[in-house]
């Protein structure tokens, strides 16, 4: 096999890859920042990232797990940076709480179970709202991007003791959060 | 078979943190919206993303650019100012010239009046001196001729 055929597979499997998951990042990076605009650039920037180091991907871990990894640190280095800054532009250009609960499906539920549904998506992220970054993340892992607590702490680096324990304190949240709604 | 697994092991971690029917209706509603909310985000119209190292780079720039501005403003000022205070100080002195120049003209003139009054006196005086010392030597022989030639200067 020449230099160049290898490369040119390696260039279709990531593609192959980027199509598969990009929805995957794109969807975690705009619930961690309520910010389209700044999902969608985090998201390039972790491809291009993912990109550059792609030849050293030793597929020790899923290509999810590894892309995941590299949008989380993306992310966190993103506040850390906004941290000095004298104004956060970011947090102009998120979207309040209503307007994030204003989305779901239309389904086949009545008027009043979509209101009941909004009211309690509004809930969830006004208690996600008040989490730490990390209870954040390991939250919208588990209860947005469905995945296990083994992937969860192989893509933030924790052990799984401290996810579980990250998740109890957010689901204990959330649940005093809707308990008080009731 | 594989799903059936992963749905088990779900399963299990939800009951590791207890979730409630409540709880478990809140939590997949929010999915749920999150992922609609997420496919439409990703299907809207896009527009020219600036990427966040090109943020950086314009947010640094126009930073660079203002304390530039900033600094020229300080300078600008700082140099008009010392420049005023330069051209007060040059007008000070060549007026405090011009002035020890006057005074020192006036003291010339003052002393050169008092000389040529002094002078005027002495020759007046040495005059007088002469003019009695003369009248004083003339024999009475020439009075008749002293005193015609007194009356012919009168005429």
């Amino acid at each position: 096999m020449t230099l160049e055929t290898a490369e040119a597979i390696a260039a279709q499997e990531f593609a192959r890859v980027v199509q598969k998951h990009r929805p995957h990042i794109f969807r975690f990076l705009l619930a961690s920042t309520r910010d389209v605009d700044l999902a969608e650039t985090l998201t390039q920037e972790c491809f291009l990232k993912a990109h550059r180091y792609w030849k050293d991907f030793r597929g020790e871990s899923s290509a999810m797990t590894w892309l995941m990894r590299i949008a989380i640190n993306l992310e966190r280095d993103h506040w850390r940076n906004r941290r000095v800054q004298f104004w956060r532009q970011t947090k102009v250009h998120a979207v309040d709480l209503d307007e994030a609960s204003e989305w779901l499906p239309s389904g086949e539920r009545s008027a009043e179970q979509q209101l009941l549904a909004r009211e309690r998506v509004g809930q969830v992220w006004k208690a996600v709202e008040q989490l730490s970054a990390r209870q954040r993340t390991v939250f919208l892992l588990r209860y947005v991007e469905e995945q296990e607590l083994r992937e969860i702490a192989q893509a933030t680096g924790l052990s799984e003791g401290t996810v579980k324990a990250h998740l109890a304190r957010a689901v204990g949240r959330v649940r005093s959060e809707l308990g008080g709604k009731r | 078979m594989r799903w059936n697994t992963r749905q088990t092991r779900i399963e299990e971690e939800l009951n590791e943190v207890r979730i409630d029917p409540v709880l478990e209706v809140a939590l997949k509603d929010f999915r749920l919206s999150v992922h609609a909310w997420s496919e439409a985000a990703m299907n809207r119209p896009r527009k020219p993303i600036h990427s966040a190292v090109h943020v950086t780079w314009r947010l640094a720039v126009s930073w660079a650019l203002g304390c530039l501005l900033a600094a020229g403003s300080v300078g600008g000022g700082l140099y008009e100012r010392h420049h005023r205070q330069e051209l007060a100080r040059q007008a000070a002195a060549e007026q405090s010239r011009q002035r020890q120049m006057a005074a020192e003209a006036a003291a010339v003139t003052a002393h050169e009046q008092n000389g040529a009054a002094s002078t005027r006196e002495q020759d007046e005086q040495l005059l007088a001196e002469v003019d009695s010392d003369v009248s004083r030597e003339v024999p009475s022989a020439m009075e008749p001729l002293a005193q015609l030639m007194e009356e012919t200067g009168n005429k």
